[in-house]
């Protein structure tokens, strides 16, 4: 159940005016999604500039749905999945492994950051895990900047 | 002062322009060919493999792609350091020449030929391949495309694709031939042939037998004595696939011959502000600007010029017709003495057909070509390589720089066409300065015979079976400052 | 003192045809020739009024016409310079129905990987760097010359190349670098049965003269649907004639790319590279691949994949080789390319 935790809270206050990231993160339903949830209801604070997307695997994440989403506006895309071993379908999360791997290639190859795409494991008990992705993937793309994607 | 603008120019490959500026005494003060594309091949193949390049470098042009694809092929051979097995060599060289013979066969009848057959003064309606099959007849037709079915036959059997064809890489070629395909090969060589006699015969009998047409040939309008380019054998004997670089002069003295490799000691290319291709020309002379003579820095590369600066051709029919060639136009069968007539291209390019068709020949019937060794796969780590070809309108020159992984970090390329950008310009601005001149009559015919000068150099396409009439309806008028029709040309 | 060409439209017979190619190398309009006798029945049902390689007709013939009275425009090329998109625009009111054909057109082709550098690297080496360029006052060509007699006009040259649609309303697609002439063929033959019968136009915006499977559809080789454990580069083994090329390691296009040219580089042992552009339902050839890769690489251990992914030497340049116009995400953002460039630059830096 839901357990309250003792957590450094390092969501930075947004400046009006300011830049903000837009992140986009692809959650599994079956753990990372649930897992979010947990830490929602766990009032643990984590970044509002992610948006979360609930795919019901995260092999059913397409490459290109984070293209789309760079294309769309996004400054970093969160895809997350079950832990290896434990995909509710068998082998939906190597896929996404493998996936990913290939996509962040082929996103550098167009002189955007490998960074701004980010795959993590996190389970259905782990809203913990969840808040602090968030955060600091929000962290690491106000520090990379906006993605300006040339077209 | 006013201005004719010819916009595009038309029976060659990609776009051109040619702007002639005519002064108040109806002379023509000046004449720029402009070429206005540029497309960046040699920036965005940074990064790409090499091998990958064959396929990449043949989109530089559909109708020569085959030059492209091979020439590239040599010089990742070269980066990797790889001797590629005899078959394999022989299987491109046939191909190439294949290839070579289609390309000058379809110059010949639907670019050239129409302003020969028909007359450069003939109504643009007739003036194409349909005119001179009512005038020849419709085996001449049969004898175009069954000779340009032939060669595409044989690159899609050596090459799988007729345009973009796809079997060179660094070490060989990916397809062989079985003995029922080098029947097949065999029988399309024939083809080949018959064609390329049956074309002297045209020649013959409806260009060289025209007093007219022999008049405007060796007119000076088209003459100009330029240093000429082409590739030769250890023989000396005129090679389209493989060989040395050979220059000679205007008097026929050789100026250098050079190693692909070496090409960057050799030649150099100048920038101009009005036209995206740039301006090739020896740095044994330098850049002298747009003159002739065997000082210039300019140099012609076609048909003309190789086969000015081969001593000979290496097969015997070939060899009979470059004398007949030079003994008509310079009394010397030799061929010491270089031909500069703009116009006698059209009749070199047939001493080339020849040849490419009798090559073909030998290769097909060569035992060799079924060997199975057609691969050696590269072990050597690549560096930087050339690989040159005589491309049916000129020198091609490919040099890759690598590194360690062969992933290219340079590229540079010196096209066929482009060797020629500062002679055409040239032989463009003459031939109008010839033809219109004070109280002369501008008609469509005359500024036809303005585009038949670069005509002869066969920029870079050749119209496969077809070019269909124009039936375009125009009326040229020509006014004075001060709004008066001074003269006025129809075609309705 | 000027001339004026004042073109004369005759009273309009047969439908009307025009051929343009824009930045393009020339194959698409070869292949349209390679239907051979095929041609005279294209000549029999129209009245081809525009195509500069083959027929002497101006520019300005096309800007006389009526806007629609082109009945079919077959336009190749992608758009590259000013003179590429002006006739893009002009062809498009003139023609009742335009095609973009060929790779160029439909996707970018070969020269869109021009996006993956810069404008000004690709002007800069043309003009200034290149080891046989000799220019040591760096003169760069001008979109004007000023000479004693008059200006010359080169078009602009832009720093992204598009395709027809990314620039006017397409009708429909006819894909290949180049189409293969038995797709022509069935293309052109359909034309004339509908202008000659009657019969309705495709659906605004068809895929036409191609398959709507995949590549591996019509491959001869047998797929084993082997796991990978390596790359390797076409050059460095010689295959298995019968065997799928990615099973034996191959990079191959194949798997994302769309069916209708009789797979005829696998046949004679080269990988496939995508020229008929991106597979049925999916508009981005590159993110394709990546799926299509990731399900056949043999590892589930991150390290192990990365070693594998290794022998993909060249993945934008590979997946994109034709589409890179494209791609979702755009042209390659190298450093000197700011970000938020307008595209309207003049030429001569």
């Amino acid at each position: 159940m839901a357990v309250a935790f003792e957590q450094e809270v390092s969501v930075e206050q947004p400046q009006l005016g300011e830049w903000q990231p837009r992140i986009v993160a692809f959650l599994c339903n079956w753990c990372s999604y649930t897992g979010a949830d947990l830490a929602g209801i766990s009032r643990m604070q984590w970044d509002p500039s992610v948006s979360i997307v609930r795919v019901m695997c995260s092999g059913r994440m397409d490459p290109t749905f984070v293209a789309k989403a760079f294309e769309l506006g996004a400054d970093g895309v969160i895809i997350s999945g079950c832990h290896p071993g434990d995909c509710h379908y068998q082998e939906g999360n190597y896929k996404t492994l493998r996936r990913v791997h290939l996509l962040k290639r082929l996103v550098a190859g167009f002189g955007i950051s490998p960074d701004r795409v980010r795959l993590v494991w996190v389970s259905a008990s782990e809203g913990d895990q969840w808040a602090s992705t968030a955060n600091d993937m929000a962290r690491e793309i106000r520090t990379l900047g906006p993605l300006r994607l040339q077209t | 002062m006013k201005e004719i603008l010819i916009d595009p120019i038309t029976r060659l490959e990609g776009h051109g322009k040619i702007d002639i500026f005519v002064d108040d005494d109806g002379e023509v003060a000046d004449c720029f060919f402009i070429v206005p594309e540029l497309r960046g091949f040699e920036a965005f193949c940074v990064g790409r493999p090499v091998e990958e390049m064959p396929r990449i470098t043949s989109r530089i042009c559909g109708v020569c792609s085959e030059a492209h694809h091979i020439a590239s092929a040599k010089a990742c051979d070269d980066v990797y350091h790889v001797e590629i097995p005899p078959a394999a060599r022989k299987l491109r060289e046939l191909l190439y020449s294949a290839f070579f013979a289609g390309d000058h066969m379809t110059h010949f009848y639907i670019l050239a030929g129409p302003d020969f057959v028909m007359g450069p003064d003939a109504p643009p309606a007739e003036r194409n391949i349909l005119g001179m099959i009512h005038k020849l007849g419709i085996d001449t037709g049969k004898v175009v495309i069954g000779a340009r079915a032939a060669a595409h036959d044989i690159v899609k059997i050596l090459g799988g694709k007729t345009i973009h064809m796809v079997t060179a890489l660094p070490g060989g070629v990916t397809k062989g031939v079985t003995p029922e395909e080098r029947a097949e090969l065999i029988d399309r060589a024939g083809t080949l042939l018959e064609a390329a006699k049956f074309t002297i015969d045209i020649l013959n009998d409806v260009v060289l037998a025209n007093q007219a047409y022999l008049d405007l040939i060796l007119s000076d309008t088209y003459t100009h004595r330029f240093n000429s380019m082409g590739t030769v054998d250890e023989n000396g004997h005129l090679n389209v696939y493989d060989g040395m670089i050979r220059v000679v002069d205007a008097d026929g003295d050789q100026i250098v011959t050079y190693h692909p490799r070496d090409y960057l000691d050799n030649i150099a290319e100048h920038v101009e502000t009005w036209s995206y291709l740039k301006f090739p020309f020896l740095k044994a002379r330098g850049w002298t600007g747009f003159t002739d003579g065997s000082d210039s820095g300019l140099y012609r590369a076609s048909p003309l010029s190789r086969v000015n600066a081969a001593t000979g051709m290496a097969t015997p029919l070939a060899q009979a017709e470059y004398e007949r060639y030079f003994e008509t136009l310079t009394g010397d069968a030799s061929g010491a003495t270089p031909v500069h007539q703009t116009l006698a291209t059209h009749w070199a390019r047939v001493v080339e057909l020849v040849y490419a068709a009798e090559r073909t020949m030998e290769l097909a019937r060569d035992e060799e070509i079924l060997s199975p060794d057609i691969r050696t796969i590269p072990t050597e780590t690549p560096t930087e390589g050339v690989g040159c070809i005589e491309a049916p309108r000129g020198t091609l020159t490919h040099h890759y720089v690598t590194d360690e992984r062969g992933i290219l970090e340079k590229v540079n390329l010196v096209v066929g066409t482009t060797n020629n950008h500062g002679p055409i310009s040239m032989s463009i601005k003459k031939a109008a300065q010839g033809l219109i001149t004070a109280g002369s009559e501008i008609t469509e015919g005359v500024l036809n015979k303005i585009e038949m000068a670069f005509r002869a150099y066969d920029p870079c396409f050749a119209c496969a079976t077809h070019s269909l009439p124009g039936q375009m309806s125009m009326i040229v008028r020509v006014r004075a400052p001060d709004g008066t029709v001074v003269s006025e040309v129809r075609r309705d | 003192m000027t001339i004026e060409a004042e073109p004369i439209t005759a009273a309009p017979t047969k439908p009307k045809l025009a051929l343009y190619w824009a930045a393009s190398c020339g194959g698409c309009e070869i292949a349209v020739l390679d239907i051979k006798e095929k041609i005279l029945d294209v000549d029999a049902a129209f009245d081809v009024v525009f195509w500069p390689v083959a027929v002497d007709f101006k520019v300005r013939d096309v800007e006389a016409m009526d806007d629609g009275e082109i009945t079919l425009c077959l336009f190749n090329g992608a758009v590259r310079t000013s003179d590429n998109e002006y006739m893009a625009n002009l062809l498009r009111r003139k023609a009742r129905v335009l095609v973009a054909f060929g790779s160029c057109a439909c996707e970018g082709c070969i020269p869109a990987l021009s996006n993956t550098t810069t404008r000004r690297a690709t002007l800069d080496w043309a003009f200034r760097d290149s080891p046989s360029t000799d220019n040591p006052g760096d003169v760069r060509p001008q979109t004007q010359t000023v000479t004693e007699f008059g200006t010359l006009e080169l078009p602009e040259f832009w720093e992204t190349v598009r395709t027809l649609d990314q620039v006017v309303d397409v009708d429909y697609y006819v894909p290949g670098c180049p189409p293969q002439a038995h797709q022509i063929w069935a293309v052109l033959e359909t034309v004339i049965d509908i202008l000659q019968n009657g019969k309705p136009l495709p659906p605004k915006g068809s895929i036409l003269g191609a398959g709507d499977k995949t590549c591996c559809d019509e491959c001869p080789r047998v797929r084993e649907e082997k796991r990978i454990t390596g790359f390797v580069r076409p050059h460095e083994i010689i295959p298995d004639p019968d065997t799928c090329l990615l099973d034996q390691g191959i990079l191959c296009m194949g798997p994302a790319t769309r069916s209708g040219c009789g797979a005829l580089c696998v046949t004679v042992g080269v990988p496939c590279r995508g020229c008929y552009g991106p597979a049925p339902n999916s508009k981005d050839q590159g993110t394709k691949m990546v799926a299509a890769l990731s399900s056949v690489i043999d590892s589930q251990d991150p390290a192990v994949i990365e070693q594998i992914l290794d022998g993909i030497v060249d993945p934008v340049g590979t997946f994109y080789r034709f589409s890179m116009a494209k791609a979702t995400l755009g042209r390659v953002n190298l450093e000197g390319s700011s970000p938020g460039d307008t595209e309207r630059e003049e030429v001569g830096l």
